[in-house]
């Protein structure tokens, strides 16, 4: 057998296994993404947390935290659902604004404002391993 | 707030006593304090002050202030200088942890100490207090101590205490209290352990109930809990009192942790935030059999009563049942 028909016997092989190592590797996170995203994520949880216990988030001195030690009674994964207070349906977000209007005496947040979202990530964080339950009273 | 009436053999032997808790008085800047918490507090004095039969005196359950501050403890005092009885105060962690009492013992005197009144022996524990590290060595400053203690879920913070010095105060106290005689018992913090992290929970609670075991009739009053919660451990009730400030959820709706709840504790209802005084409601309390029952008016709920149980031994809500017979209350978000 010549060098090169042994070379044509084997390729096919080596072509499915070299597809297959692609395929795999190429859906696969690195490590170092995976690290870098989940930093990412830590940081604003605990810059939630902050906020939650942050005096200067309302005028008054009043926090989060107070009324919610843990975030604990604010069921983010019952969200959206009808607020009979409000006498519509809501996300999370406007309902931290009622909080942030009544309790703390501040001002409203934007939905994309850097602080909100950090909020929300908090409350999230707090409630994780709970099963989504959208419109639950 | 709380009313608890003592029905004794002879009519005029009867007396009644008014119980508020928590009013967490914040002062905001200057002469500003947050409305709400003041709202509270107003309005539990000018009820007290309506209520008939008269109190002979009035319990504060503790934390009059958010931070501990001269501001805030003046400001809650000129409140509740409007009640019309004698009033005895109970030490909480937001009064204490800016100087350590000193204020607070100005103005309302020692943070330990017993009475008797109409046969039933009453003591106040101070138990909020800590390890010497944590309240030494710990903090760079005073006002941060307070801030650090006042976070009621600060992994920062340590488990509140009676300690050794007041328990030994309190065994030879109750040398002199015969076996019989109705014992109540007043704290901040639970005199039982229920959950660490957010100080439902005294450290040596196990140690001040052993002091209480030999008496027949042991009712424990607490505060800091800012929610229905009642128990028996053998002769000794337990029962907490609402705040007049805002309520706290219960440890168990924390999904990430266990508490240890009592089992015969219904939960009340979860409080409507945009009825600023739901869930802060008031108690009457009857000891007229020296076991206490108890009646609970929620503002914006049906009422609830927990009555102790003489077949059982144990407070039971008359409505909700016990634990295994349950009907469970609205469990609504």
């Amino acid at each position: 057998m010549t060098k090169r028909s042994r070379w044509i016997r084997i390729a096919p092989w080596a072509l499915c296994a070299a597809l297959v190592w692609q395929s795999a590797a190429a859906d696969e996170f690195t490590q170092e993404d995976l690290q870098r995203w989940k930093a990412q994520y830590v940081s604003v949880v605990q810059a939630g947390r902050a906020l939650w216990t942050d005096r200067k988030l309302g005028t008054n001195g009043v926090t989060c935290a107070q009324c919610h030690p843990n975030a604990a009674n604010t069921h983010p994964e019952t969200y959206p659902k009808f607020q009979k207070q409000l006498g519509r349906v809501v996300l999370l977000w406007e309902m931290i604004n009622w909080c942030l209007r009544n309790p703390l005496e501040g001002k409203a947040l934007a939905a994309d404002d850097p602080n909100m979202i950090a909020l929300q990530a908090y409350v999230t964080d707090e409630r994780r391993g709970v099963p989504l339950d959208p419109g639950k009273h | 707030m709380t009313l608890v009436e003592f029905a004794f053999a002879k009519d005029t032997d009867n007396f009644a006593l008014a119980y508020i808790s928590d009013a967490h008085i914040q002062n905001i800047k200057g002469s500003e304090f947050v409305r709400n918490w003041d709202r509270g507090l107003i309005r539990a004095v000018a009820e007290t002050n309506l209520l008939n039969p008269p109190p002979d005196f009035v319990m504060f359950g503790g934390d009059l202030a958010q931070l501990g501050t001269k501001a805030e403890l003046d400001h809650g005092a000129e409140i509740l200088a409007a009640l019309h009885a004698k009033v005895y105060y109970v030490a909480g962690e937001s009064d204490y942890y800016l100087d350590l009492g000193d204020y607070w013992s100005r103005l309302f005197g020692p943070q330990w100490y017993s009475f008797d009144h109409k046969g039933v022996h009453f003591v106040v524990l101070n138990s909020v207090l800590t390890y010497e590290d944590w309240t030494f060595k710990r903090w760079p400053t005073a006002e941060q101590r307070m801030r650090e203690m006042a976070l009621l879920d600060n992994p920062n913070g340590s488990p509140f205490m009676v300690g050794e010095k007041q328990r030994a105060w309190l065994a030879d106290d109750l040398k002199k209290v015969r076996r019989n005689t109705p014992v109540v018992v007043f704290s901040h913090s639970p005199l039982q352990k229920i959950y660490r992290l957010w100080n439902f929970w005294t450290e040596d609670a196990d140690e001040v109930q052993a002091l209480l075991k030999p008496f027949d009739k042991v009712t424990v009053i607490y505060g800091h809990v800012h929610q229905i919660q009642y128990n028996q451990i053998g002769h000794i009730s337990f029962h907490s009192v609402m705040s007049t400030a805002w309520p706290f959820p219960y440890p168990q709706s924390y999904a990430q942790a266990e508490s240890y709840l009592p089992k015969l504790t219904v939960p009340m209802n979860r409080a409507d935030p945009f009825f600023e005084r739901d869930g802060t409601g008031w108690q009457f309390v009857n000891l007229a059999t020296g076991n206490a029952d108890i009646y609970y008016n929620l503002y914006n709920n049906a009422p609830r009563n927990v009555a102790f149980n003489p077949a059982t031994g144990q407070p039971e809500d008359t409505t909700y049942q016990a634990s295994d017979t349950r009907t469970a209350p609205q469990q609504h978000y």
